[in-house]
């Protein structure tokens, strides 16, 4: 189990806290003082000993209230295939593409989302798997388009990548919160963004979002950057290690 | 024990990499086969990454091959010239199988064409072997019965460019396993793997070389294909995951040695025999896969944005 280190110091993350919180995909919250929130780390490094990790968000709220956290990694763009029998052969038959897919989602409230916040809200605030607007490319079939979505939605619940259920922001007496976020091992890299938000009366009153990192270090990273720079090279470089690899292999039969 | 590998983005449990790799050593070293067949699919079923695992397996066979190579070379069983000959038309023939995929690509369904190829190449391949297997077996059985020709003669024999290949006895129109590499060639490109699985048999069956010499051979014309595949990959794709490549390879050169010494226990008709069983069970299970219902219906592919 490897240990998320925080590797960039105060000031750079608060830099970059403020430019997310500028720029940040949620609508600006009323009262930002209302509500204040951390991660345990801002680096989740992977290593080549990796097996997944959780981080720990933690805070504290000015009143009584509740809270959602919302975790989504860097969008990509998927495309769904579906297999039909065509001549007793089953092949990929359709195929939609989704553009801003999550490729990492997690949600978490301190009650169910339906009993603390408005169906307006969930969708504003993209709480919830159901609430991702994963935008299907035109042209596509309306009437396809939501198995489509939900077939989706279950490949990513498989890949650990979507929550099968809503987490649960645990309350430290009246004030101060805390949840914890389960990476799998097969999380993607890039910049994540962490959204909490104060909930009170069904509606959100104040948020605040800061970034998180996931990416490789070390030796697995040079090796990535390496294939990705230079990748003649790499090749070469692969080839000959097999080479020798092999050669070396069979160096033992020489005795035998 | 977990691995993460940096290029397939997954952490995988090193043992099972291992135990995969020995399998297809294994496989390798008996029969001369590269087992890119078997080892690409099992490694999308632990969570690799379906390009990455076409890349990395055949950067693994490569290693796997060399080595193989050389250990059946110390026993005198490699036909350098035959595998030099192959290897011109392979190389020819790998261009022409590119642009086929190329072309195939274009007008989709190409998961399709690869499946259904490997059904109609491994089924027809596998029947003729088996039933030539039996025959042998049978007549094995019944003493007395006469000896079996060598190799018939046909218009084969009749081409020109005559070439003495002196490990294969063999005394044939270099046409021959040029024509069989360019054959080779086009389908490595197209079907992603080194090739043996098509070579061996036919090495046997049309050439008709010796059975102790085809594995060598064979091996040693795929470490060149499996070669030029890496490299393109990792040239125009970047799915090469030299870690994973590696950690198979470990398990493979022990599957290898063991493979190599139980396979020279065995005689021709025999891996003869078993090869026609897992060519046709190879075959078998692509043709349930493509008849049968699949148990999820969708599939998913990730573009980074």
């Amino acid at each position: 189990m490897s240990r998320a280190k925080s590797a960039v110091g105060f000031w750079g993350w608060s830099w970059c806290l403020l430019l997310l919180t500028l720029t940040s995909p949620w609508p600006a919250p009323a009262r930002a003082e209302a509500l204040a929130a951390d991660l345990t780390s801002h680096l989740i490094a992977i290593t080549t000993g990796f097996t997944g990790t959780s981080v720990v968000l933690f805070g504290a709220i000015d009143g009584p209230g509740d809270v959602a956290v919302v975790v989504r990694g860097p969008d990509r763009e998927m495309t769904v295939r579906r297999k039909s029998k065509v001549t007793g052969i089953w092949m990929n038959s359709e195929e939609i593409t989704f553009a801003n897919v999550p490729s990492f989602y997690f949600v978490a409230a301190s009650r169910p989302l339906e009993e603390i916040i408005s169906p307006g809200a969930t969708t504003l605030y993209h709480l919830g798997v159901a609430s991702l607007e994963m935008k299907a490319e035109s042209g596509a079939p309306p009437e396809l388009v939501e198995s489509f979505a939900t077939a989706l939605i279950a490949a990513q619940q498989r890949a650990k990548l979507f929550p099968n259920v809503e987490g649960k922001v645990h309350f430290i007496g009246e004030r101060l919160f805390r949840t914890t976020i389960e990476f799998p091992s097969n999380v993607p890299t890039g910049t994540y963004l962490v959204a909490v938000f104060l909930v009170r009366d069904k509606d959100v009153v104040s948020g605040q979002t800061t970034p998180l990192v996931v990416s490789k270090v070390g030796i697995d990273a040079d090796v990535f950057g390496f294939a990705v720079r230079q990748p003649g090279l790499y090749g070469i470089i692969a080839v000959l290690t097999a080479v020798v690899a092999g050669w070396l292999a069979s160096l033992p039969f020489r005795s035998a | 024990m977990d691995i993460y590998l940096p290029i397939a983005e997954v952490s995988v449990d090193v043992f099972v990499l291992l135990g995969l790799g020995g399998v297809v050593g294994f496989l390798s070293g008996v029969f001369g086969v590269g087992g890119g067949f078997l080892l690409t699919p099992l490694l999308i079923f632990i969570g690799v990454p379906p390009t990455v695992a076409v890349a990395s397996s055949a950067n693994q066979l490569v290693g796997a091959s060399v080595s193989g190579v050389l250990a059946q070379w110390r026993r005198g069983n490699v036909d350098f010239k035959m595998g030099y000959v192959l290897l011109v038309g392979g190389l020819a023939g790998s261009f022409l199988g590119v642009w086929i995929f190329t072309l195939l690509k274009q007008l989709g369904q190409i998961e399709l064409t690869i499946s259904l190829s490997y059904v109609l190449l491994l089924g027809t391949l596998g029947a003729l072997m088996m039933v030539e297997s039996i025959r042998t077996q049978l007549r094995l059985h019944r003493p007395g019965a006469a000896r079996r020709k060598l190799h018939q003669h046909n218009w084969m024999h009749g081409l020109p460019l005559k070439a003495r290949f002196r490990r294969s006895k063999l005394y044939i129109s270099a046409l021959l396993p040029i024509g069989l590499g360019f054959v080779i060639g086009v389908f490595s490109a197209i079907l992603g793997i080194g090739g043996g699985f098509i070579l061996v048999p036919a090495m046997i069956y049309m050439l008709g070389m010796p059975t102790a010499v085809v594995p060598g051979t064979s091996l040693l014309q795929i470490i060149f294909v499996a070669a030029n595949v890496t490299l393109l990959q990792a040239y125009t794709n970047r799915t090469v995951d030299a870690v994973l490549a590696l950690v198979l390879l470990a398990g493979g050169v022990i599957g290898a040695r063991i493979g190599s010494q139980f396979g020279t226990r065995l005689r021709g008709d025999q891996l003869r025999l078993l090869l026609a069983l897992m060519v046709l069970a190879v075959a078998a299970k692509l043709a349930f896969d493509l008849t049968v219902r699949p148990p999820d219906l969708y599939s998913i592919a990730s573009e980074k944005e």
